[in-house]
């Protein structure tokens, strides 16, 4: 008989705002230690918290996001637990009544699309940072991210795979970026996932879970989460039973140890914080932040599809983000004859060249306006699409515009036919076997002419041009 | 009421001996008992109190108000070095 795994992930968004969820402090990343403080988010006695409105609103917005609902009555609550990057020694969250409630979202899986549910969201402050390695007896602690704006999006246990964790995990990803409420960068701790494993017999009730912390890349969420799953079966198998409890997972050897001990400390006695008064926010304003939502990824998508006649392909490369997507609206505009040369130019040619030098669409040499005008050349006939694709370089070199390019390269494309004649001529005479071969029935000899006459005109020559004046003067 | 006075001072990181524990865990008793009583008031219907003043939250602009005071306000830190609080070893 078969187990069925089930997860759930609980995912800590750090909020993109110029301040602190409770101060005015910076919320930079990178700044010297304990520079971006202030007596609010070092719990100083006395001091009162007062909320960041954007902090509200983007949270509300990624609700509209999921199909939430938005309470339009909040309440913040203290998580009480003993730790020293937690200077108040509790955490402000919302407990019993979070900004966001009951939404959802849908993730592609193999035979289409599976809906995950989404229980909650909301707004918490993160703790500050502790050092401990190198360090005899002393940790360090740097609280300039102690107060930094966190949303905690907590799923439903509707997942059935490391696959579907991490299919939800990339969809959730991108959906914050897209509504600019992240920058959600995994690196910079930006974006951190917990997830919360499970596994059953199929049609059984939920079995005992394991909290896996730490996941800090979709690979590690991945193989964390394989592992605990083959560790449950094999545990229960074995005649044992899972444990609740919470888990570390190390990347470095591929498996996860318990964090008992800790256990007894998860008592954190949330109560109503005082200082804050509730967060209200009315159906007018959930309106606006609503009328104010971007295209998401997969209306882009559909619409790329339908309105540029792309590819599903194209159009889901250049909907990956809002920043291709943009860039992508900026060429058609400025090569609105071919949409579809746009795409593929941008995604195959642009974005590989991007690639190979590790960098991204936003550092990109080249602005749309200067690649449209090197389609428009393209398609004028001024040079070929091999001939764009060397001038394509030396843009990427920053060698000028493509118009630029062609005139010092003297690239442009040979369209007269007594020139091309000449050429063809040329080649003729210095091949007489050949011509005698291709006469008397070679047919395949057709390919090494055009060949050479490409060769001989650099590559200039218009190639239907010389396909036609070929077969004429071969002919004899 | 019974409490466990040892869990509520291990969580509160208070340290007590068995002697003020016993001393104390009556009166700790005492007191959530009397509050208990609140819990036969029949609230069916009632919102909860979120907060005991009907205000809403004021809300703040996101603008940077704060500068970098940190020599200020790490004075009263026991231990500093290179602009780190310096804490007894916590492992993980």
């Amino acid at each position: 008989m078969s187990w069925e795994t089930v997860i759930g992930l609980e995912v800590h968004v750090q909020v993109n705002t110029n301040t602190k969820a409770f101060c005015g402090c910076s919320t930079s990343f990178g700044a010297e230690p304990n520079t971006q403080t202030c007596p609010v988010c070092l719990g100083m006695p006395g001091q009162l918290p007062v909320l960041n409105m954007e902090v509200a609103r983007k949270t509300a917005l990624t609700g509209l996001a999921i199909n939430a609902t938005i309470n339009l009555e909040s309440k913040f609550d203290r998580k009480n637990y003993f730790y020293p990057d937690l200077p108040k020694g509790y955490q402000i969250s919302q407990f019993s009544i979070p900004i966001v409630e009951h939404g959802y979202l849908d993730i592609p899986v193999a035979d289409g699309e599976k809906r995950i549910g989404v229980t909650r969201i909301h707004i918490e402050e993160d703790a500050g940072k502790s050092m401990h390695e190198g360090l005899e007896g002393v940790s360090h602690i740097d609280l300039n991210r102690s107060g930094v704006p966190l949303m905690e999006i907590v799923s439903e246990p509707d997942m059935r795979s490391a696959d579907e964790a991490v299919a939800y995990l990339k969809q959730l990803h991108q959906l914050v970026r897209f509504l600019d409420v992240s920058g959600a960068d995994m690196e910079k701790g930006q974006f951190r996932c917990d997830a919360n494993v499970s596994v059953r017999r199929p049609g059984e009730p939920f079995g005992t879970r394991a909290e896996l912390k730490n996941l800090n890349s979709f690979r590690f969420i991945k193989q964390a989460i394989e592992y605990e799953v083959a560790r449950q079966i094999e545990l229960i198998e074995d005649g044992g039973s899972v444990v609740q409890e919470t888990r570390l997972y190390d990347s470095t050897k591929g498996e996860s140890r318990s964090m008992r001990g800790k256990e007894e400390a998860h008592d954190y006695r949330y109560f109503p914080d005082p200082d804050l008064p509730p967060l209200r926010i009315s159906q007018q304003e959930v309106d606006g932040i609503k009328a104010g939502m971007p295209e998401l990824p997969g209306q882009l998508r559909a619409r790329f599809e339908s309105e540029f006649g792309l590819s599903s392909y194209d159009a889901d490369v250049l909907s990956q983000t809002r920043e291709l997507a943009g860039w992508y609206e900026a060429l058609v505009a400025a090569h609105p004859a071919d949409p579809k040369r746009c795409a593929n130019w941008m995604a195959n040619e642009l974005l590989g060249r991007l690639k190979e030098q590790g960098s991204d669409i936003v550092d990109s040499p080249v602005s749309p306006q200067q690649l449209a005008g090197l389609l428009d050349r393209i398609a004028d006939n001024t040079i070929s699409g091999k001939i764009a694709k060397d001038v394509l370089d030396a843009m990427m070199q920053g060698e000028g515009d493509a118009d630029t390019v062609i005139e010092a390269r003297g690239l442009k494309q040979v369209t007269d036919t007594g020139s091309i004649d000449a050429i063809i001529l040329q080649v003729m005479a210095a091949n007489p076997e050949h011509v005698e071969g291709f006469r008397s029935g070679k047919d395949k000899l057709f390919g090494f002419f055009v060949g050479q006459v490409m060769k001989a005109s650099k590559g200039q020559a218009s190639p239907g041009l010389v396909n036609e004046r070929l077969k004429e003067l071969l002919k004899g | 009421m019974d409490i466990d006075v040892h869990k509520v001072a291990m969580l509160s990181r208070i340290r007590l001996t068995d002697k003020e524990a016993a001393h104390l865990g009556p009166q700790l008793g005492n007191i959530l008992g009397y509050i208990e009583q609140l819990s036969e008031v029949d609230t069916t219907g009632v919102k909860p109190t979120a907060h005991p003043h009907d205000v809403a939250m004021p809300q703040r602009v996101d603008a940077v108000s704060n500068a970098n005071r940190r020599d200020t306000l790490q004075k009263p830190a026991p231990n500093t070095e290179s602009g780190l609080y310096v804490v007894p070893k916590v492992i993980e």
